[in-house]
């Protein structure tokens, strides 16, 4: 057996290893500090050694080298602080001691065991230098022995009786300058039993006389529970002396009255405020008027709906097994075809029953997956708050659609991209409050993240009524970088997305606020990673949006199915927005291998798929070809040159490993029903490979 | 998990040997998840010439590697009487077409021998060792140096 | 993923730490005194941040006091490990601008619901 296979045996592997390296400072620094050549941080080395070796053994239940270690710290701390002097004998003494502490190391990691009284002498000496200081009657006082275990799921006791408790709690100003937040005792609470919040906001000022970082809102929580009264305190015990703090047992008739009238004038805000209207609260101080986003999971009047906790890794297996029974079902659904049985013969309209039922079922197992983005957007709330202090801009930070939900594993992915575009709106969105003011704004900025379905998709925006984009600006930008050249005629939407160019916003740049070098390009490729799109909407003066559409999962994607070259390939259908076949008297060539088509009176650039791929020549002649017309950010459209057109169908979105046919344009690949693979391609990232732009501005050409 | 092959300590092990057009070559047999038949790849756009494409392996799509391509022999159609060999490298699995498996062999510590140094022969760099074997030499591939850490394609 | 950053000078404790955290589900960043803890605050935005206190270079102390005055990191969560449970450190701790404490040696769970406490 390998020592990995026991986490704890590592664990004392380590350990022991430690010990060895410290006891070896240690005995170097008591010989210093004997041969005189000790310098102030000598002793402290030698202190530091003693407590690691201390703490480790604690955690290991090895309660003779704790007892053993604590006189000897206790010692060496009575040294720091004056109490002993560093004559010869003490050091002598201390020297001894460090040998003993080594025997008893080498004797635990051995497993042998010392003669009996070996270290006796040492400790006794030890014990009485330290009273010489000061009497320490329980050699380990407040230094308990809890023998490390990683069981982190020990049974639960039965429930006792449940109690209800009225919970005053009102925060001074310093429990949130040391990083506590309200929001999360609550939801210790509600892990407790079934928690009411009400929020008193009476004491919030107008907004000219806010004062940032200050408290001005408390609570009454109502928390019907079978914890103890000691369980409870626990949540406050960081709180603790940081807030004005009431727990009380209801009594059972009153338990359920509501909460008293507050003074005549006050404001009460309801925790169980419907979710449906905006959440809003300012920023740059804790969220004193949002209770609502506050509210954790738990209603007393709503029956509690059973549920059980799967692990995560199962559902996965689960989703994969359906999306082999999806690729499995449309197998059968060829093969069937191929025998030329028709649509009415009692097979295929069974078959037809299966793929329904298949289609549901992955419906199914996708819905466990999904969960509400309300987590995510919550923890934005900090973000914006520490971004909204960094940068002296006060903020009003609300949020949306937070019921709106989304696959899990999309929901770890946003975190990041989320972030920084907060940053970005606070940072670079918002102008100063002096600027606000000239413009005739009110100080505070607004910064809204929203969520919501649109068409089968999630669509995620975070919106700042900011001065917009400085357009030319940016095109400046672009241009001393190299990444435009000097004077090229962009559109507006096609400026703005130079934001998203890598190489356009530098390190020297970027405020450390919106993070070290990470530009908007890093953004957009994590939310690509994702499936998804992102998009900017900006109006001078009145502020910018960041638009980011998802597929509600990573797992199955509505692909278009199209031939190019011999191969078959699939490309999402939320890209597409219409199929056209080209006739003769639509087409013209610009440039050689640059092609134009007339549609309805819109000009289209055209991109052969084929060669684009690098799977063929150019073709010689368009006339008759298929195409698809993809939608650009910005409405700029381009088609695509495609051989044949077929249906349209869900697939089972397959990763591919990076550098093994991650290349650009290809989003992933799936499974054909004939068992070959096909590739999922990112339209857009073809045309942006290409260079189909920068050869035909799109606006300009009608 | 599956062993790697581990270069410079592929001595008195079990071999599994097979043909690349009509050179014999082996490696360790523990690197090996399975052999199968030829199934065309769907080709990805944009990879490098050894860079078959991708595979259906029960559900998962598997990266194919012409190995005579990556040993850089002259261009050659790959048929559908060639075999893959599916490997597991660096936790990866990775298919590599070869024209045929051939043996599967148990060569002695002393039957190996370093490679000549840096021969012309452009295969030296993804040769450990070399061995006869009936009068026929035998060259025992280094699987990391023959499957690229990032896969080669274009980024 | 809530991301937790442990800076404590001892290997034991920060394995222990890692494996109990990681275990969790939190994905933890380690450092090995004040001063390395800085340095990977440079990189690192964490949820939340537990700290030893006796480490050379950078105590445990100053490494608080450093981590708010930093305008990134002023109001972020900070747990700190302490041998003793008197009310005297976790006065100190306060002081010095911590959010919570964690006694060693702790059990798992404890530290799993610390970090909890504090990151939601």
């Amino acid at each position: 057996m390998r020592a990995s296979d026991d986490p704890m045996a590592e664990f004392r592997a380590t350990f022991f290893a430690e010990c060895e390296d410290l006891l070896e400072g240690a005995q170097a620094g008591l010989l210093a500090m004997q041969h005189g050549r000790a310098d102030s941080e000598t002793l402290n080395v030698v202190f530091r050694a003693v407590h690691s070796i201390k703490g480790g053994a604690g955690a290991f239940a090895l309660e003779e080298i704790v007892a053993f270690a604590h006189q000897f710290e206790t010692a060496l701390d009575q040294l720091r602080t004056g109490t002993l002097q560093p004559d010869a004998a003490t050091i002598l003494l201390l020297l001894n001691a460090s040998d003993g502490l080594s025997d008893l190391v080498a004797a635990s990691r051995d497993g042998t065991s010392l003669e009996r009284g070996a270290t006796d002498a040492t400790l006794a000496d030890l014990c009485a230098l330290v009273s010489d200081g000061k009497a320490d009657e329980n050699p380990t006082e407040g230094f308990v022995v809890t023998k490390l275990s990683l069981d982190l799921d020990a049974p639960e006791p039965p429930l006792p009786e449940r109690q209800t408790y009225r919970i005053d709690f009102v925060p001074d100003d310093a429990l949130y300058a040391l990083g506590n937040e309200p929001l999360f005792l609550f939801r210790a609470l509600a892990e407790l039993g079934d928690l009411e919040v009400v929020a008193d906001i009476a004491m919030v000022p107008e907004i000219d006389k806010f004062v940032p970082g200050s408290s001005y809102v408390g609570w009454t929580l109502d928390l019907t529970t079978a914890a103890s009264d000691a369980e409870i305190a626990e949540v406050f015990d960081f709180v603790d002396g940081l807030c004005t703090l009431r727990i009380a047992r209801v009594p059972a008739d009153r338990a359920l009255d509501p909460v008293p009238c507050p003074p005549p004038g006050a404001q009460t805000a309801s925790a169980q405020a419907p979710g449906s209207a905006p959440q809003e609260g300012p920023v740059g101080e804790p969220p004193q008027t949002r209770p609502e986003a506050h509210l954790p999971q738990a209603s007393t009047a709503a029956p509690v709906a059973a549920t059980v906790r799967v692990d995560l890794d199962r559902i996965d297996r689960l989703a994969n097994l359906v999306g082999e029974l999806v690729i499995q079902q449309a197998i059968l659904t060829q093969s069937i075809a191929d025998t030329g049985l028709t649509r009415r013969s009692t097979v295929s309209q069974n078959l037809e029953k299966l793929t329904g039922l298949t289609r549901e079922m992955q419906n199914g197992v996708m819905m466990i997956r999904a969960q509400p983005l309300k987590s995510l957007f919550q923890r934005m709330s900090r973000i914006v708050r520490e971004a909204s202090a960094a940068s002296g801009k006060p903020v009003r930070f609300s949020t949306e659609g937070e019921a709106t939900e989304i696959d899990k594993a999309m929901i770890e992915g946003l975190a990041d991209p989320l972030m920084h575009m907060l940053r970005n709106a606070v940072d670079h969105g918002l102008e100063p409050p002096g600027i606000r003011a000239a413009a005739g704004k009110s100080a505070q900025g607004d910064v809204r993240l929203s969520a919501a379905h649109r068409s089968g998709r999630v669509v995620i925006e975070v919106t700042d009524d900011g001065g917009g984009i400085d357009r030319a600006k940016v095109l400046d930008t672009a241009i001393s970088r190299g990444l435009v050249s000097a004077g090229a005629q962009l559109s507006e939407p096609e400026i703005d997305s130079l934001l998203f160019l890598p190489g356009f916003s530098t390190a020297g740049e970027v405020s450390n606020l919106s993070g070290r070098g990470v530009g908007m390009d890093v953004v957009r490729s994590a939310i690509q990673t994702l499936g998804g799109r992102i998009a900017i909407r900006s109006e001078t003066g009145r502020g910018t949006t960041f638009s980011v559409s998802l597929p509600l999962t990573l797992a199955v994607l509505d692909g278009m199915i199209v031939d190019v070259a011999d191969e078959r390939l699939v490309l999402p259908v939320h890209t597409i927005i219409e199929t056209l076949t080209l006739s003769d008297d639509e087409v013209g060539e610009l440039a050689p291998g640059s092609s134009l088509a007339m549609v309805r009176g819109q000009i289209l650039a055209l991109l052969d798929l084929g060669s684009a791929l690098g799977y063929r020549a150019p073709l010689e002649t368009i006339a008759g070809a298929q195409a698809l017309v993809i939608a650009l950010e910005g409405n700029e459209r381009v088609a695509l040159l495609v051989d044949a057109i077929h249906d349209q169908r869900q697939v089972v979105i397959k990763g591919l490993r990076d550098g093994f046919g991650r290349a650009p344009g290809v989003a992933a690949a799936t499974i054909l029903g004939d068992g070959q693979v096909a590739l999922i391609l990112d339209p857009i990232e073809i045309v942006a490979h290409a260079g189909i732009r920068a050869a035909a501005p799109l606006s300009s050409a009608g | 998990m599956t062993a790697e092959t581990r270069p410079g300590d592929d001595t008195g092990r079990e071999l599994l040997s097979f043909h690349v057009a009509d050179q014999n070559y082996a490696f360790d047999i523990l690197s090996v998840r399975e052999i199968r038949g030829w199934s065309r790849p769907t080709p990805l756009p944009h990879a490098p010439a050894y860079l078959l494409g991708v595979i259906n392996l029960r559900g998962t799509v598997l990266p194919v590697i012409d190995l005579a391509a990556r040993l850089g022999m002259p261009d050659r159609q790959s048929t559908p009487r060639d075999v893959i060999i599916v490997v597991t490298v660096a936790e990866t699995d990775v298919g590599l077409l070869v024209s045929a498996v051939s043996d599967i062999l148990t060569l002695p510590r002393d039957a190996l021998q370093p490679p000549p140094g840096p021969a012309a022969d452009p295969v030296a760099a993804f040769v450990s060792a070399l061995a006869a074997q009936d009068g026929a030499m035998i060259r025992l591939l280094d699987l990391n140096a023959v499957i690229p850490a990032q896969g080669g394609a274009a980024a | 993923m809530t991301t937790v950053l442990a800076v404590d000078d001892s290997r034991t404790m920060r394995e222990i730490i890692a494996l109990t955290l990681r275990g969790a589900g939190i994905d933890t960043h380690l450092a090995k005194d004040g001063q390395h803890g800085l340095e990977v605050l440079e990189e690192l935005a964490p949820d939340a941040i537990i700290t030893d206190i006796n480490m050379p270079r950078l105590d445990g102390y100053g490494f608080i006091a450093a981590v708010r005055d930093r305008s990134q990191s002023r109001t972020v969560p900070i747990l700190v490990l302490t041998t003793e449970s008197a009310d005297d450190l976790k006065a100190r701790a306060r002081a010095a601008g911590a959010t919570g404490w964690i006694v060693k040696p702790f059990d798992p769970g404890k530290l799993v619901r610390a970090v909890q406490m504090v990151t939601g």
